[in-house]
């Protein structure tokens, strides 16, 4: 009896690693899996690396003065050495207008025929006009103009010698991020995406393609247990997962100078039951599904734009609605942007990283779990 | 040859509507998106956590920090009333921003020295960090131009008078919505060209389909049509939904709008028959449609300005039809754009539209040669 049972435990792990290598085959027979694993991270790193940011420099912007003087020089002085600004003077009003409609200057800047006059009275108005079609940048070179402003009466303040009379002066301190780089936080965000966008490609459709060229039938005919045949799916591409974040990590951290400010043990933890997650949904799809064409259309429906829109990673969780608040809750996605932004940025900190790694465990084991669940060994 | 075409059409819309979950597929996940994206993509902060460290006991300070308590953009939630508090808070993310007033505020104030107020802010999202730093500095600049009048301050010298042309409250809603249309319409039309010769080859039916008396041309015809159909009335649909619940004005002319839509589909029916011809496998398909969809959404002005890429890749988004719909949607909606000024985003897409679908025939031939 016990020899028995010796054996079918012995042949449990023969038959997964029957499983595994058949899987590992197929991979290396349609390279489209390596493509997905190794190329696409490369792919679209570099993509989002540089072609993401959102940091506005050397705007172009539209100045005109109206009647040029010595104090009207000095302001623009200070535009023009604003690193942020690559102004173009315009002779009126109409033809940085035009220059605006064109999409040529995000701004205009302009100071009327009467600034000089004004000034000597009281408080004279430099009129700015943005284009708001993009309010976030509009609302970035609106603070970036006031920063010139600032500087510009403190210098004319020094210059005449009179105290510099403003009231309450703003001190900023950014931690973690002190030069604002919008790379540092989307590049971590980057990784999560990405790893969702594999982790889903991957075995979503493994499954429904079983069923759809009818070798699930030969498989289900095999002595091989239903746990062994999702092991034997799940192990090929969680290796091959782990292979793609590996590479995703060493660019952030060595092509993109991203600082690792927590441990490689936080981040290969989170980034395994993130993988477990993400593979489990895939593998749910792909059996839910039982055809191609599905399976894959939904996996990019649920993967790829929830996680670009809802994870945090460019979009503010905390100002959704409520109700999609909520929703963000069931994006795994989520947990992991968290995860990666505060141990790239701000070291392990456990309070963030038990509630978020917990939730993905929940998800990882929920969505494994249908997966064992929905798949018997019967045909319909 | 026109009924042959339209015979091919025909079936491939059985194809595609039929089974019902593929049905179900093409046609709820656009509506439950643009509902969900449109109220999620914002990059408008409201009820940022604050914490408040007040060091100085006067009426000023409580004054200044009661603009921050009125102010729909701002939400208290802790009190410090050490320097040792503000680690903990920031890090376990509890608050994204600490508002501390020295204890020599009101002194300076008095005095008419500049008194300071100091903002800590989380910057492990910069823009997040940004826009919240924007909105501490417009309160402290209200602030200032209240106290400068009561206490008859001469006032600075000059004043920033600004205004925002399209947008006036700068909602970045208005910026997101128009954009996801065009998203949604591109993965769409992708979803019904990209797997569709791929499907047949694993099923078998393509065989079928190339002895039958028909010519490469009218098979690529007849997967084309259901693509420019659903694509463009899904397109509408979402449109309208676009209007009249999200209520972001529509200034432009509809015929402007309709043609940059034909030929951006036209753009995408050729890059998905393209993907299709060369994809063998249905995976392969799905492969090559991320690979399109991803940069081609990433490389459009959708989320992140052009105008911060690099100068290499502001020329690759040139060949990105998406590019161009999203000026003409946003122009179209926001600036009510006369169609001369779209006429440049025109042309570019007919260009495009013509080459994709040329390379798609040219691929198909010899694919299926």
């Amino acid at each position: 009896m016990s020899q028995w049972r010796a054996t079918r435990g012995g042949g449990r792990l023969m038959r997964l690693r029957g499983l595994v290598r058949k899987e590992f085959l197929q991979i290396v027979r349609d390279p489209s899996s390596i493509a997905i694993a190794f190329l696409m991270p490369v792919v679209l790193l570099l993509l989002f690396g540089y072609g993401v940011s959102l940091d506005a420099e050397h705007v172009a912007i539209a100045i005109v003065v109206d009647q040029p003087s010595a104090i009207t020089a000095s302001f623009t002085g200070e535009l023009m050495r604003s690193r942020y600004f690559e102004p173009s003077f315009m002779p009126t009003m109409a033809d940085a207008e035009r220059a605006m409609r064109a999409r040529r200057v995000s701004a205009i800047v302009r100071l009327r025929s009467d600034f000089a006059r004004e000034r000597m009275t009281g408080s004279a108005p430099i009129q700015v006009v943005l284009n708001g079609v993009d309010a976030n940048t509009a609302r970035l070179v609106g603070g970036y103009l006031e920063g010139v402003w600032i500087t510009w009466l403190q210098e004319q303040a020094y210059e005449a010698g009179e105290p510099f009379d403003i009231s309450v002066a703003m001190e900023e301190r950014v931690w973690f991020n002190s030069e604002i780089k919008s790379r540092d936080f989307l590049v971590p965000g980057l990784i999560a995406i990405i790893m969702t966008l594999i982790g889903a490609l991957l075995t979503a459709m493994v499954m429904a393609r079983e069923w759809e060229r009818g070798t699930m039938e030969a498989l289900l005919a095999t002595p091989a247990a239903i746990p062994e045949i999702l092991l034997g799916k799940l192990i090929p591409y969680f290796v091959l997962g782990t292979g793609g974040m590996a590479l995703s990590v060493a660019m952030a951290l060595w092509l993109f100078g991203v600082p690792l400010r927590g441990s490689f043990t936080a981040l290969f933890a989170g980034s395994t039951l993130f993988l477990l997650t993400a593979l489990g949904i895939g593998l749910t799809i792909s059996i839910l599904a039982k055809n191609q064409f599905v399976a894959g259309q939904t996996a990019i429906i649920t993967t790829f734009l929830p996680a670009f829109i809802l994870s945090g990673f460019l979009f503010d969780i905390s100002s959704m609605p409520p109700i999609i608040r909520g929703i963000t809750y069931f994006i795994p996605a989520r947990y992991f942007v968290a995860i990666l932004q505060t141990v790239f940025l701000a070291g392990d900190v456990p309070s963030i990283l038990l509630p978020n790694g917990l939730a993905l465990l929940l998800m990882a084991t929920f969505f494994l779990g249908v997966s064992r669940l929905r798949s018997r060994k019967r045909l319909e | 040859m026109a009924r042959r075409v339209w015979a091919l059409a025909i079936k491939e819309f059985l194809v595609l509507l039929k089974d019902p979950r593929s049905r179900l597929v093409i046609i709820v996940p656009p509506f439950v998106q643009l509902m969900i994206f449109s109220f999620a993509a914002s990059f408008d902060l409201n009820d940022i956590p604050f914490a408040v460290y007040c060091e100085d006991p006067g009426l000023d300070a409580q004054e200044l920090l009661s603009g921050f308590r009125r102010s729909r953009h701002f939400e208290e939630t802790a009190w410090i009333t050490s320097d040792a508090e503000i680690a903990p808070l920031i890090d376990a993310k509890r608050v994204l921003l600490v508002i501390h007033i020295g204890p020599r505020f009101s002194r300076d104030l008095r005095l008419r020295r500049p008194a300071a107020l100091q903002a800590i802010v989380d910057g492990r999202d910069s823009n997040t960090a940004l826009v919240a730093l924007g909105y501490v500095r417009s309160v402290v600049n209200r602030y200032n131009a209240q106290y400068t009048a009561r206490n008859g301050i001469r006032a600075p010298s000059a004043r920033l008078e600004t205004r925002a042309w399209f947008n006036p409250n700068l909602e970045s809603r208005w910026f997101i919505v128009p954009g996801i249309v065009g998203m949604i319409t591109l993965v769409v039309t992708l979803i019904v060209t990209a797997l569709s010769v791929a499907r047949e080859r694993e099923q078998g039916t393509f065989d079928q389909t190339l002895v039958a008396p028909f010519r490469a041309g009218e098979i690529l015809l007849g997967k084309a049509i259901p693509g420019f159909a659903i694509g463009l009335s899904e397109a509408s649909l979402i449109l309208l939904v676009a209007i009249v619940l999200f209520q972001v004005p529509f200034r432009g002319s509809l015929v402007t709008l309709y043609a940059g839509l034909a030929l951006f589909l036209m753009a995408a029916i050729g890059v998905g028959l393209m993907i299709s011809s060369l994809a063998v496998t249905q995976q392969q398909g799905l492969l090559g449609t991320f690979l399109f969809m991803v940069p081609a959404v990433i490389l459009s002005g959708f989320a992140t300005p052009i105008a911060n890429m690099p100068p290499i890749l502001q020329h690759v988004t040139l060949i990105n039809p998406l590019r161009y719909l999203l000026v003409i949607l946003r122009g179209v909606f926001l600036e009510g754009a006369p169609c001369g000024e779209l006429v440049d985003q025109l042309w570019p897409m007919a260009i495009i539209g013509a080459v994709n679908l040329a390379t798609a025939a040219w691929l198909f031939r010899k694919r299926s040669a």
